[in-house]
């Protein structure tokens, strides 16, 4: 679960100030936050993350303080707990599909690339639809491939928290509500909690809660 | 370790343009200094160790390295010729053994060397097939005139006519192939080797006659009655010297006149090398005495000191290439500034993003590296015969 209490975040060089009194979503809730550009949203899912770190009060995610931690153990524990989903996918153009779903397992020491996980990231890229194009390079496939795969990316380690920033932002109609399907679907087959952000109220609709950032601080 | 490894191979594959232009650059910074070097000290290496084996020469004053050039690595220029009668003036003296050199003419592209057998042992060139030269008009090769020409023992090779359009002029002679030097990895490898009195034939200074009564001369006959025969106007395109000829051939004047290009002194001792010095430097006569090492250092030292400011240069440009080199990589990090961002917001840590881009540097530089000593051994091993064959 992730539980906020008595948050403050102020980014240097701004007036933006980010307070949260106290906020819980509950282990395997799939939670959605909406509110207005500016509003804090993304620096929220940071926060939750450990990407970022508050100037007040705690955040515990999956049992663990992580505004306590210190940049290393955080950095471990966003590798094995969370997995992170961005409106850009930011994938790697000068990779594969199959190397992009890999790439935190080339990026950090904490998680052991093996057999069992090269499997497990074809298993999964079938479930999302991309098996057959785990050859091909992400810069000719199309946006819903390319959130596929980030999605799959997101999901390999069998994190317990799916983090996801406006995952339908640069999708089309017709894509838009496949990947909320598939984001929906996995994160519950994979028994993860899921936040996600969107400006799209009928996406919000989708998700079991719906959080307003303007009623949070 | 391995991960990051991985990711920089797959980036530089991906963007194989400016891999290769960096690769390209560094590559040039190490070899062009390195490359130079190398080529020059092998290259010194070659030539002071043939004109060290040679004690002194001999030849008509004028340009010592010109002298040199010509008598040890038989360059296309030609000296000033000396009189036959100084190698018996030499001889006479007792102070060294004279060995002459007559090295004007050539048979594609490849130089006639006429000398006498010393000169064989005194360089210690052995033949490798057939035999050594034995009558007029025979020659060896070396062992790479006799590769590239494709010929061997009882083939034959004529030498170039100085001018097409000269028929009174230096005929060409068709030479029988006596044998064929082993291998010496010295300019002599590039010669054909004939007798003097060969060599002399070929300018002309010997010459032999047709008998027209013979039956082999019947195309050279216009008109044959019971008491005269009458030569037709036909040119011979060669001259060729065989067993049922070689009597009439003969030389017309005084032989202590004939042509020499150099005269190598081989003394036996260095007192009568001083001796032999000092004499031609006291005489006021037209030849000259050299001692070839020495005309080679000076112009290995001209060489070195031109060396010394290309390298300069190379180094000047090599530290603007780098400084290039580094700014793309810069640039380029600035560009990847997002990518870099997602793989720390995914996990990386800084050690892993700051390896990243240390394996791409290393990945690049090690292909560079690999390449410039790759070029540089190809250079020590094939530029000095390239720098002879182009400037000798």
């Amino acid at each position: 679960m992730i539980r906020v209490q008595e948050l403050e975040f102020r980014y240097r060089r701004s007036d933006f100030v980010l307070r949260v009194a106290e906020l819980e979503i509950a282990d395997h809730e799939r939670v959605a936050i909406v509110g207005p550009s500016g509003s804090g949203k993304t620096t929220l899912l940071n926060l939750f993350a450990g990407i970022s770190t508050p100037d007040r009060g705690t955040v515990q995610t999956a049992a663990e303080r992580i505004s306590s931690m210190s940049d290393s153990a955080r950095r471990r524990f966003r590798v094995q707990q969370i997995g992170l989903v961005f409106q850009e996918f930011e994938l790697l153009d000068y990779l594969s599909v199959l190397d992009n779903i890999l790439l935190p397992y080339f990026l950090s020491s904490a998680l052991r690339l093996d057999d069992a996980v090269r499997t497990r990231a074809r298993s999964l890229a079938a479930d999302l639809e991309i098996n057959d194009k785990l050859a091909r390079n992400v810069a000719n496939l199309s946006q819903g491939e390319r959130q596929r795969v980030a999605l799959c990316r997101a999901l390999l380690p069998r994190p317990r928290l799916v983090l996801a920033d406006e995952p339908t932002g640069n999708l089309d109609p017709s894509n838009k509500h496949r990947v909320v399907d598939l984001l929906l679907e996995n994160t519950q087959a994979a028994g993860a909690t899921l936040v996600a952000v969107t400006h799209d109220t009928e996406v919000a609709k989708r998700f079991d809660r719906v959080l307003d950032m303007a009623a949070l601080q | 370790m391995q991960g990051s490894l991985y990711l920089a191979w797959r980036y530089l594959r991906h963007h194989w343009i400016k891999s290769t232009i960096l690769v390209a650059s560094i590559t040039l910074i190490i070899f062009l200094p390195l490359g130079v070097r190398v080529l020059i000290l092998q290259s010194a290496r070659h030539l002071t160790a043939r004109a060290e084996a040679t004690p002194l020469l001999v030849g008509m004053r004028g340009s010592p390295l010109e002298l040199v050039l010509n008598s040890l690595y038989f360059g296309t220029g030609s000296p000033e010729a000396l009189p036959y009668s100084d190698v018996d003036a030499l001889d006479s003296m007792g102070l060294a053994l004279p060995i002459p050199l007559y090295t004007r003419f050539r048979a594609q592209g490849y130089p006639i060397v006429g000398t006498s057998l010393d000169y064989f042992a005194f360089r210690d060139l052995t033949v490798s097939r057939g035999g050594m030269f034995a009558m007029l008009g025979e020659c060896v090769l070396g062992t790479r005139v006799a590769e590239q020409m494709g010929l061997g023992p009882g083939d034959a090779v004529i030498s170039s006519p100085e001018s097409v359009f000269d028929i009174a002029g230096v005929y060409p002679l068709k030479m029988r192939v006596a044998g064929v030097l082993a291998f010496s990895d010295s300019p002599d490898d590039d010669a054909i080797f004939v007798d003097l009195k060969t060599a002399w034939v070929i300018g002309g200074f010997g010459h032999g006659h047709q008998d027209l009564a013979e039956a082999s001369a019947a195309s050279g006959v216009l008109r044959r009655d019971s008491t005269s025969i009458t030569a037709n106007a036909a040119v011979v395109q060669y001259n060729e010297i065989m067993p049922d000829n070689i009597a009439s051939f003969h030389f017309h004047g005084d032989v202590g006149s004939f042509p020499v290009t150099a005269i190598i002194a081989v003394p036996p001792d260095q007192r009568s090398s001083t001796i032999l010095r000092g004499r031609f430097e006291e005489s006021s006569g037209a030849a000259q005495i050299v001692v070839p090492s020495d005309v080679m250092d000076e112009l290995l030292g001209t060489v070195l000191t031109v060396q010394t400011f290309v390298l300069a240069a190379v180094v000047v440009l090599g530290m603007g290439t780098l400084a290039t080199a580094g700014l793309v990589f810069g640039l380029s990090l600035r560009v990847r500034q997002r990518e870099l961002m997602t793989m720390t917001k995914i996990g990386a840590s800084p050690a892993s993003i700051r390896w990243l881009v240390v394996s791409e540097m290393v990945v690049v530089s090690a292909a560079g590296v690999a390449l410039a000593f790759l070029l540089t051994a190809l250079t020590a091993s094939f530029g000095p015969p390239v720098i002879r064959a182009v400037f000798l």
